[in-house]
């Protein structure tokens, strides 16, 4: 009693109920800001789908004049020409295809190699610091690997590489014709040195990840180590290595600014691997700004379209298998 | 006998091939690098970075409108696409839900997978079409956009490997969620989410397809952001395939400062990995 008595009359249970006055405060406003938080968050991840949805939208609604005017004959047409109106994306497409096929017929065979290597036989202090290496070597922007085409890759194919390769398989109809620096081979060429290290870093992530027991249970059956490699670990890794490869072949089919530069923009079907060609994205870089009519402009981004669903199907494939050889464990770290 | 040493011989034979292949694949990788450091670093010098670019035509001048203007399209694309990325990644790791984390994860992979130049093409029908002109707003936009799903996904990841105990703890303390997220989860993992920064802002800094015709170019300073404005990734591109040698010159001095600026940011994501580990 007398203890109360005197804390009041010193004014600490005043303080007291003050500083709680406070806190509670302080807790409600920070339990109000709760769900605001939540909120924001929320809003965030329900902008990147709105952001998506939009994309699709945009590339759709700005392309219709030209799916009115010119229907399914834009993806069979095979002359672009649009001063008189004539817009046939063939070539396009075919360049795209071919270059971006031929590129990963290079990159993966090379790629897989290295990331057998990487994974199997380096110790694993080299394997990961080639791997960083290998990384590194993804960063380099894209128009970096276009001007060292320019000046260097061309110069050499022009006068080390042809040459020889025209004169022995110059009968044959994909290594006729004159060969001027800029090429579909060319841009081949380019584009499989810019995947190889998507394969790599994939590869060698998905074959590290084979149990150690599968390798043991092989090596223990007497089979040497490229035996195991071959028989056990490949197939194990099978499906992870596909999906590099198709990850890898959606980079290629919408990669730009190296190609544009190498590639000659030339918008023709060639039989022959040495003319010059022109992709999807490369026509949709150079004439973009300088589209003149609404036609020409929703041709082009018909062009995009065509060019975004067909990446979405491919990442969407690589996607699926990556999910089928992981389980669904998808955040292993 | 003979048998066993056949296969021994094409287990020697073929690691000597994947061998062959590592050294191809790294070769080329050192022959690039060793290539762009010698002949760009050989063009670079005091102008490149003070000076505007000459009238075409004359040579001499610098690209110091490009450099200030990658900076200027790096800043609005990380005020657009960092707090969106780590917002949404925080949403994806901390609150529970089954359908929508499914289909924002998916919208993100998708949008991780469109070519650049389609990003290009949404920020042109988005941006230049209403307002009628390139500008550094419309190019950061689509570099914006392209920042977001590293950005999400790697704080995703990162704030996973967070122990819940360290949640517990902190909510024990009377903590309530936004103040265990903020002051104890996001500090635990921030290593993981400033070097994925880095290597987002590594990842853009080269991208030149969207730029072409959102931000498009300009020989001169730009002021403010609604001007369009030169960036070091477009300049190499221009430069590259015009006619003059001295713009070849400083297209490659220009692509030694790029990969430069590239290297600088993924070399440092991997430095503030490393440095908190040795710390803890």
């Amino acid at each position: 009693m007398s203890v109360n008595a005197s804390l009041q009359s010193s004014g600490f249970t005043h303080e007291l109920g003050a500083h709680n006055r406070r806190t509670r405060l302080v807790t409600r406003l920070a339990m109000l800001l709760d769900p605001l938080f939540f909120l924001l968050t929320l809003a965030c991840a329900a902008s990147i789908v709105a952001i998506t949805v939009l994309l699709v939208h945009q590339l759709y609604v700005h392309s219709v004049e030209s799916r009115n005017a010119l229907g399914w004959n834009f993806l069979i047409g095979q002359n672009w020409d649009p001063v008189a109106g004539d817009f046939g994306a063939l070539p396009f497409i075919f360049g795209t295809i071919v270059t971006s096929i031929i590129a990963l017929l290079i990159a993966a065979p090379l790629g897989i190699a290295t990331a057998v290597f990487l994974a199997e036989m380096a110790p694993p202090r080299l394997s990961r610091l080639m791997a960083f290496l290998i990384d590194l070597l993804a960063a380099v922007p894209s128009v970096i690997y276009g001007l060292l085409g320019i000046f260097l890759l061309a110069p050499f194919l022009t006068k080390v590489v042809v040459p020889p390769l025209q004169k022995a398989l110059g009968f044959l109809p994909i290594f006729s014709g004159p060969f001027y620096g800029v090429s579909l081979f060319t841009a081949c060429i380019v584009l499989a040195v810019m995947v190889v290290p998507f394969i790599v870093s994939i590869s060698r992530e998905v074959l590290l990840s084979v149990p150690r027991d599968q390798r043991e249970a092989s090596f223990a059956l007497a089979a040497t180590h490229w035996e195991t490699v071959w028989r056990v670990v490949l197939p194990q890794a099978r499906r992870g290595i596909y999906a590099s490869v198709f990850l890898a072949l959606a980079r290629a089919l919408g990669e730009t600014m190296a190609v544009t530069m190498v590639i000659g923009n030339t918008p023709q079907i060639a039989k022959s691997l040495f003319a010059p060609g022109y992709t999807i994205a490369a026509v949709v870089a150079n004439e973009f700004t300088e589209a003149t009519g609404d036609l020409y402009l929703s041709a082009l981004i018909e062009l995009g379209l065509v060019l975004f669903v067909v990446t979405i199907v491919i990442n969407g494939l690589s996607r699926l298998l990556i999910h089928a050889t992981t389980g669904g464990h998808d955040h292993h770290g | 006998m003979a048998r066993l040493a056949l296969r021994k011989s094409v287990n020697a034979v073929m690691f000597s091939l994947t061998f062959l292949c590592t050294v191809a694949c790294l070769g080329v990788l050192f022959f690039i690098l060793g290539y762009l450091f010698w002949n760009g670093g050989r063009d670079l010098n005091w102008n490149f970075f003070t000076k505007l670019p000459a009238p075409v035509g004359e040579s001499g001048g610098g690209m110091a409108n490009a450099i200030v203007g990658s900076g200027k399209l790096l800043l609005i694309a990380s005020a657009i696409g960092l707090p969106i990325g780590i917002l949404g990644g925080i949403y994806l790791a901390e609150y529970r839900g089954k359908t929508f984390p499914f289909i924002v994860r998916y919208a993100t992979d998708l949008l991780n997978g469109v070519p650049s130049i389609i990003i290009g093409i949404f920020a042109y029908t988005l941006i230049v079409l209403k307002v009628k002109h390139f500008s550094a707003w419309a190019g950061g936009f689509a570099l914006g956009i392209m920042m977001i799903p590293i950005a999400l996904r790697s704080t995703e990841e990162f704030l996973r490997q967070v122990p819940s105990s360290l949640r517990e703890a902190s909510l024990a303390l009377g903590a309530t969620q936004w103040q265990m997220i903020l002051t104890a989860v996001v500090p635990a993992a921030l290593r993981g989410i400033v070097a994925g920064i880095m290597l987002d802002l590594a990842r853009v800094a080269g991208e030149t397809a969207p730029l072409l015709f959102t931000s498009f170019g300009n020989r001169f300073w730009s002021e403010g952001f609604d001007k369009p404005t030169a960036s070091l990734p477009v300049m190499i591109f221009t430069y590259a395939i015009g006619p003059y040698e001295d713009w070849h010159r400083q297209a490659w001095a220009a692509a030694f400062v790029l990969l430069a600026m590239v290297f600088f940011f993924n070399l440092a994501a991997r430095g503030v990995m490393s440095w908190r580990r040795a710390q803890t």
